[in-house]
Formats: structure tokens, C-alpha cells, sequence
């Protein structure tokens, strides 16, 4: 660190295009399928709602599946580029005391060299990551998901969001921003909390926390731009999150920045996706900026408030021209399928419809699952090397010719299939009846019998394309079980 | 090496079944007691009597002791087997075996399932622990892929594939509702069949088995000695069995319209007992209807109908009770509902009836001539699974 400056202002001053740039290598977004129209809030309930929609993860999801696949998207639009590191941020996770981002880290089959870590529990935790990977060194992939939760007809019900985002964090020629400058005001008060094991957060007075964020955004924003040496009419994008959403607003006109570089914060289609949220919305810019009409130089300026305010000074590469993501945030916000608010609140477990008259699954054998790692999380099959037939699961014996123990590992995560036949199966047990199944042939060979998600029965024929996708199929004993389903392509532009 | 089967060596010489129903008063016990005494009876032995012991059931109790403790069998050989749906002629086959081996002089079969007491609907597989990636789709899911397969693969359009599997169901109803031990006696309609709710895919409540508790038995002999406990022993022509790999879930080339599980186990069972042309040698077959697609499929997996051509033979009535070879005359799952480890032996129980003479005047077939009537039960899923295939007869040679 420059000796001139204070542990919160750092500042990068090297020319752009350099090999010792360090910033963002990567970053996608990713938004589950279902969308809640606010309106639907007060159709049913006489008060809430408002304009728009908000995300809704589907029964299946937790931060740590959404998480997954944020970070497979962000790993797909780049270069086989690996971390060394995977930082996890959440407000919601999955699982206390053990790690959550091991979990990310084995659907993404990273080696066991790459230390995984999760930052759990403040709205803060995402911000952070970024900062500190941006001021660290190394590769860092960070990861922030979120599930917001409200009461019924509140503010946070409305405005939260569910969704997740994957920025790869590093150095050299293939940064597509570059960090200029980073800055933290960091505060104690009490505005929003929620004990552990709540489910929804409780709030102050509006207009205390409008007084402190406000405040403290300008201050950060500030310092920030001081230190890159940048005026406000510099800066190309400018945007504001967190879930104070008055603040957000004011603190956005306050900053006085063009009104050609406010950017969208998605709140008004998908709400804000908590420590997630400045992660999705970095990405989702960088989206908007990078293809052949891509700027470089251009200054972006992210600002996150939560129990104080970050500021982010970001710098656009030529690197920004050549990247491709491979479902840009737009896209997904754009492809979302309703979900009305019964269906909502039953997911969310504020509505307990009556289950299916079958068995509740067992809890997962925690050793079958470990010793099936690769198979249970990467959904890695194996290709018998003589035959070439896939197996999945893996076999040691092939089911072509019998060769015994010649078999060859074959990732088939990111393949993609075509149905066969499928069914709809009204009996079996699901938290959200009924099961869509398909039989699944995928592209290059291996077939599998899949439960499809994201899928409305009707939308499913002989031939629909399928992909996978990371899900949490149950839970039993506090276990939770993982493992891939199958839903459908939806490629640009199909609703 | 080669499958030789024990063609005329062993023969049945005594059988029992309970009724197969909600058996809300009655408990395993029970079943295996009254299934067990009247196969005594029927033989003329006591327990006694009996060497060796082999119980099927799927998940009722565990090891020999859940036979040996209601009939009270002390220090007999009594041995559990399971084989999923195949489970009680797994038993049988056992018994026969240990018999033909002069191991035995005589051996007993029963199978038992008291399904009714886990408070579920349908049946429900208790699994070990595991990595938890299995599926966890129902048994009605899994088989009703198979009609739009057959269907898109030999031209048979929705609304004619439906009247064809409505078709089963009503014969088997039909057939059930003339049988005193099965658990629906009730006569349906195509259009009851057709209306009923959907559970998965195009299935409807009709197509699917019931739900019952039941068991079954059987005494069996070497072929020398069986005119010692009866004048009408029937003869054991064939026993086959073949599991499959389970491929067919991951191999591309299978095409849910057949199951080639039940292919080659008709085949070795053919082969073992002589039999060439099926439908004429034939004079009847319990086959393992656990939904009416599977029905039709096994129609040309056992070789009595060509293939693309069992859906013809349906509409035709070429399977009823007065049809050329009559499928299911008890009534079949359909109508008896399918107590796992009861199932295969309630099949041979009416092969016993139908060969010695002993069913109802309703629902006596006319074809007993031809002296030869098969089992056959299927376990697991499509591409996934296991078959058994008997052929027993009313006269040696």
C-alpha cells in the first residue's frame, strides 16, 4: 500500500492496458427464473406491492445454487482463467458454521488448492469482497447471493430481491475495468437488523438512515474520486445500491452526476438481491459497456450502502471490446415468468400447502456424497475410452464391451441436450408438485433422466433444449441435498 | 455353461391365497398364516412335513425369522429373498430349485406384503443411505413414458393409444370382478377408464395397479413323488429370470417402447420348456400389468404379438377371457393390486386353478387344452430392470 494514503483510500495509478493492471477479469449475473409483480401483493393482500416485480428464487434454490450459477456464467464468458481463491458473500446462507463457498467450489470442480471462503451474514459482506479482492492480489473469484425476505405488504417483501453475481478479480492483460480507486466509510448504527435465526429484518425510522447513508455516500464517493483524481462530470456510469431504498434515491441525485451516466439498478424489475445487489449491477453495467461498441477509459463509480458506504472507482480497458458474456443480466431480467403470490409465500414457507401423500426423503449419507463429490456437485460422468459410451453416473465397468477401470473423467455440466420423451409426475414427493422429467440426450453423447426446473409443464415437447442446471432438491436433518436438474434453453429474445 | 432349466423334475402340489385387499384387521402374520395353512391343506402335508422354507417379501420383515415366527417353525432352513416386484417367484424358483437339486424332498414358497400399514398411498421403497442424486420420480412416471414412445414409434395416435390401454383395463376389471380373492370386483367402463384423474403423464387412476395387502404359497415336490399329495399336480416347465444393467436409463439407443429385460427372460423360458409359438401353445399368462402400457408392450416382449402390432391385438379382444390366449383371467394387477412379495405367487395360484379346473365357471378359460400357461413378473423401471418367466404345465412331457 502507498504510504500516503489512509487503509481506506487506495489508489492504482497505472496506464490502462498495462499487464500490471489489476481489476475485473470477468463478472455475470445471474437472476432466477420467476418474477412476482409487485401489483399481485395488493390484489391479494389489500396493501403493499407496488410498481414492477421482483426476483423470486425457485423452491430449489438457496444463495448457494444461485451462487453457482452466477459463478458458471462468469466462468463461461471467460478465457479458462482460474482462481485462487473464492470468496462467498451472503446474508442468507445456506448453512452455519460449514463453509458454503466449498460447495460453490465443487460445482465449479476448482481444485482443492483454491481456498474457499464464505463472508456471511451482513449486507456489507459483498462490497467487502470486492474491495478487499480489488485491493488484494492474486486471483480471486467472488461470489455474492442473496434471498430477501419481508412480511407480507412490507417494504422489504417488495423491494428485496433474490439473485446472485460471480466477479472475477485479477491481473493482467485480460481486465476489463480497471480499479482506480476504492474508499469506505465505514459507520455504526442501527438502521436495519435481524437476529439470527429471523427470517425478516426489522427496521428504524426511515429518515434516520436517509440522514447517516446520505451522508456517508457523498463522504465515500468523495474521498474516492479524489484519489483517482477524477471530477464527478468524469465519471461515464454512477450507481447507487442497497436496500435502504430512500436513501439510494436521494443519495443518487445528490451525487450530481450526468444524467446520461445513471445507470439501472434493477430494483424496478428484480429488487434489490442484498449483499449480492453491487455485484449483479457491476456486472450487468460492464455487460451494457463491452462489445464492439465498448468505451475504453470509461470511469464507472459503484456505490453500495450498507452500515455505511463503499465507493468503487472503476476504468474501463480495451480488453472490454473483445468480451463476450454468455447471458447478460439483461437478458435474464428480460426472460423471467411470472409467479403468482400463493405460489410465492408457499415457496418462501409463509404458506404450507398440503404436501404430496409420499415419504419425505432421508437425509444424504454425508460419506456417499463426499466419496461421489465429483459425480454430486460437478456432475462429472465418466467416457469409457474404448467404446466411448458415457456413463453417468461414472461406471468402472462400461456398459459397451465391458472394459473394466478405462474410463475417462467427462465434465457434462455445461452440456446441452435434447428431450427424448418426458412426463409429469403428480405422486412423487417435491417440494413444489408436480415433477417435470425428461429424458435427456445431450449433444456429444450421454444420456440422462433428469427433473426439469424453471419449466412450465405445457412449454415441454420432444426435442425442447435443455441445459443444467445447480439445484437443492430437499432437505432432511438440516442436510442439505445438491445436485443438477435440467431446464429449458431459453435463448435471447424467447419469452 | 448354459441354461438348462429343470423341465418336468419338480412339481406343485399345493397352493394358498388370501384374499388380496385393505387388509386393515389383518396383519403380516395373519397373511402368512392363512396363505401357509391352506397350502398345507391343499397338498395334505403339515409343516412339518416341509424341509425347507424360502419367504419372499420386499420389505415386510426382514430375514427367515418373519416366516418362522407366525408358523412357528423351529430350526427349519427358512430363508429370506427379495428381487423387487419379482420378489414372491423369486421364492418359488428358489424352492424349486433346492428341490430338483435332491436337496430337498419337499419345499415351500410363500410371498407376503402387508403394504397397507406405512400410511402412504401406493408403494413406497424404503433405500439405503446414499449420495442422494437417485431419482425420486414414482413408478406410474417412470412406466407412463412408455405409451407416447410406442405410440410416436408404430403410428398410433393419442386418442386410439388411450382406447387401447382403456381396452386393458376393462378386460382386467372384467376378469377381477369374476374372482372372489381380488381386490376390486368391479366391472369398469372405457369411459370411467378415460375420465379418471391423471396421476402422471397421460396415466389415469385405471391404469395403474391397486394398492393391496395379500400373500401366497406354494408346496413343491420332485415330479416322481407329486401324485403322492395330489391327482392334479401342475409341472414345472420353466423358470427363468434376467436383470438387466440398468443401462437403459443412459443408453441413448433404448426407446421406452420395450423392455429387454422380459425379452430374454421369455426367451430362456421358451427355450427351457419347448415352446416355439406361445400364443398357440399357450393356454394362458399372468402377466405383470403394474400399469396398462406395460401390459401392452409385454404383449410382443413375450412374443404374442409382433412387434408395432399388441395394440391391434387388444382393440381386437385377442387377450380377453374368451380370446384366443387369454391374459390376466384373474384379473392381474390391475385387480388385485400388488402386495410385492405375494404377487408371482398369486400368478401361479391361478395357473394352479385354471390348469386343475378350479376356477369359477365365469371366468374358466376354454383353452386349457393346450395344458402350458405362463407367469410372469418385472421389477424396476423401464431400463432399469428385472424379469421372471415361468411356464408350468398339467402333464409331464
Amino acid at each position: 500500500m502507498h504510504p500516503d494514503l489512509t487503509p481506506s483510500q487506495v489508489r492504482f495509478g497505472r496506464p490502462v492496458g498495462s499487464s500490471a493492471v489489476r481489476g475485473i477479469i470477468s463478472a455475470a449475473g445471474y437472476v432466477p427464473y420467476r418474477r412476482l409483480a409487485r401489483a399481485d401483493i395488493a390484489a391479494f393482500m389489500g396493501s403493499g406491492g407496488g410498481k414492477g416485480s421482483r426476483s423470486v428464487a425457485s423452491h430449489d434454490e438457496d444463495t448457494t445454487t444461485l451462487g453457482v450459477e452466477a459463478a458458471r456464467l462468469a466462468a463461461r464468458s471467460t478465457a479458462g482463467i482460474t482462481p485462487d481463491a473464492l470468496w462467498f458473500a451472503t446474508s442468507s446462507p445456506a448453512y452455519l458454521d460449514k463453509t458454503n463457498a466449498t460447495a460453490v467450489a465443487a460445482a465449479l470442480r476448482l481444485g482443492s488448492e483454491v481456498g474457499a471462503y464464505d463472508f456471511g451474514g451482513a449486507l456489507r459482506s459483498g462490497i467487502g469482497c470486492l474491495v478487499a479482492a480489488l485491493r488484494g492480489s492474486g486471483t480471486t473469484l467472488v461470489v455474492g447471493a442473496d434471498m430477501r425476505d419481508g412480511l407480507p405488504t412490507s417494504g422489504d417483501e417488495s423491494n428485496g430481491g433474490d439473485g446472485a453475481a460471480a466477479v472475477l478479480v485479477g491481473d493482467g492483460p485480460d481486465v476489463l475495468a480497471e480499479v482506480v480507486a476504492t474508499a469506505s466509510a465505514s459507520d455504526e448504527f442501527t438502521d436495519r437488523w435481524r437476529a439470527p435465526g429471523d427470517r425478516v429484518s426489522k427496521l428504524w425510522e426511515e429518515r434516520f438512515g436517509e440522514n447517516r447513508y446520505v451522508a456517508l455516500g457523498l463522504d465515500a464517493t468523495s474521498r474516492a474520486l479524489a484519489v483517482a483524481g477524477f471530477e464527478m462530470a468524469d465519471v461515464g456510469r454512477v450507481i447507487v445500491t442497497g436496500m435502504h431504498t430512500r436513501s439510494v434515491g436521494a443519495l443518487t441525485k445528490k451525487l450530481g452526476a450526468p444524467e446520461s451516466a445513471l445507470g439501472d439498478d434493477l430494483a424496478m424489475s428484480m429488487g434489490q438481491a442484498g449483499a449480492a445487489h453491487p455485484l449483479l449491477v457491476l456486472a450487468s453495467v460492464l455487460e451494457s459497456l463491452g462489445g464492439e461498441s465498448a468505451t475504453p477509459g470509461m470511469v464507472i463509480v459503484l456505490i453500495h450502502l450498507a452500515d455505511g458506504a463503499d465507493a468503487v472507482v472503476l476504468r474501463t480497458t480495451g480488453a472490454l471490446a473483445a468480451w463476450r458474456p454468455v447471458r447478460p443480466v439483461a437478458d435474464q431480467v428480460a426472460q423471467g415468468a411470472p409467479i403468482s403470490y400463493g405460489k410465492f409465500l408457499s415457496w418462501r414457507g409463509q404458506l404450507t400447502p398440503e404436501p404430496p401423500r409420499r415419504p419425505e426423503p432421508a437425509r444424504v449419507s454425508s460419506t456417499a456424497a463426499h466419496r461421489n463429490e465429483d459425480w454430486k456437485f460437478g456432475f462429472v460422468g465418466s467416457r469409457d475410452r474404448v467404446s466411448g459410451a458415457v456413463h453417468l453416473p461414472p461406471s468402472r465397468i462400461s456398459m459397451e464391451g465391458g472394459a473394466l477401470d478405462d474410463m475417462e473423467s467427462l465434465p457434462m455440466s455445461d452440456a446441452v441436450g435434447t428431450v427424448v420423451t418426458f412426463t409429469i409426475d403428480r405422486l412423487a414427493y417435491s417440494p413444489s408438485p408436480p415433477i417435470v422429467f425428461a429424458i435427456v440426450d445431450f449433444d456429444g453423447g450421454g444420456r440422462y433422466p433428469v427433473e426439469l426446473t424453471d419449466v412450465d409443464a405445457a412449454e415441454i415437447k420432444v426435442g425442447s433444449r435443455v441445459e443444467m442446471t445447480f439445484r437443492r432438491l430437499f432437505t432432511a436433518d438440516g442436510i442439505h441435498d445438491y445436485f443438477w436438474k435440467g431446464r429449458p434453453v431459453r435463448e435471447k429474445g424467447s419469452a | 455353461m448354459g441354461s438348462h432349466g429343470i423341465r418336468d423334475r419338480v412339481a406343485i402340489v399345493g397352493m394358498g391365497c388370501t384374499p388380496f385387499a385393505e387388509h386393515w384387521e389383518k396383519g403380516l402374520d395373519d397373511l402368512i398364516v392363512d396363505a401357509s395353512t391352506e397350502a398345507f391343506t391343499s397338498a395334505a402335508v403339515t409343516k412339518d412335513d416341509v424341509d425347507a422354507y424360502w419367504f419372499g417379501t420386499a420389505q415386510s420383515g426382514m430375514s427367515g425369522i418373519t416366516l418362522a415366527r407366525p408358523l412357528q417353525l423351529r430350526n427349519k432352513p427358512v430363508t429370506r429373498v427379495e428381487n423387487y416386484c419379482t420378489t414372491g417367484s423369486e421364492a418359488l424358483r428358489a424352492a424349486a430349485y433346492a428341490v430338483a437339486s435332491g436337496a430337498y424332498d419337499v419345499a415351500m414358497a410363500v410371498g407376503a406384503e402387508k403394504v397397507k400399514d406405512s400410511g402412504f398411498q401406493g408403494l413406497n421403497a424404503m433405500n439405503p443411505p446414499s449420495d442422494g442424486t437417485a431419482r425420486t420420480l414414482t413408478a406410474a412416471a417412470m412406466f407412463s413414458m412408455v405409451a407416447p414412445a410406442y405410440g410416436q414409434k408404430y403410428g398410433v395416435d393419442d386418442e386410439t393409444m388411450s382406447d387401447v390401454l382403456a381396452s386393458i383395463a376393462v378386460k382386467n376389471h372384467y376378469n377381477g370382478a369374476r374372482n372372489p380373492r381380488a381386490q376390486f370386483r368391479r366391472e369398469i367402463t372405457k369411459e370411467t377408464a378415460l375420465k379418471s384423474p391423471r396421476l402422471a403423464g397421460t396415466l389415469g387412476v385405471f391404469d395403474c395397479a391397486g394398492v393391496a395387502d395379500g400373500a401366497a404359497a406354494a408346496i413343491v415336490v420332485r415330479a416322481e413323488d407329486a401324485l403322492r399329495y395330489t391327482d392334479k399336480p401342475i409341472y414345472i416347465k420353466a423358470l427363468s429370470f434376467a436383470a438387466g444393467s440398468g443401462s437403459g436409463l443412459i443408453d441413448p439407443g433404448y426407446d421406452y417402447t420395450h423392455f429387454p429385460e422380459c425379452e430374454a427372460a421369455a426367451a430362456d423360458a421358451y427355450a427351457q420348456a419347448g415352446i416355439t409359438e406361445p400364443r398357440r401353445q399357450l393356454a394362458m399368462a399372468e402377466v405383470h400389468d403394474c400399469f396398462t402400457p406395460t401390459e401392452l408392450v409385454l404383449m410382443e416382449d413375450l412374443g404374442f404379438a409382433p412387434r408395432g402390432t399388441a395394440w391391434k391385438e387388444v382393440l381386437a379382444g385377442t387377450f380377453a377371457l374368451d380370446g384366443e390366449l387369454p391374459i390376466n383371467p384373474d384379473g392381474g394387477l390391475k385387480s388385485f393390486g400388488h402386495p410385492v412379495g405375494a404377487s408371482g405367487l398369486r400368478m401361479f395360484f391361478e395357473c394352479w386353478l385354471q390348469l386343475r379346473h378350479e376356477a369359477p365357471a365365469e371366468r374358466q378359460i376354454a383353452t386349457t387344452d393346450r395344458g402350458l400357461a405362463m407367469t410372469h413378473n418385472l421389477g424396476g423401471y423401464p431400463g432399469e430392470m428385472v424379469s421372471f418367466v415361468s411356464v408350468v404345465g398339467s402333464e409331464l412331457g
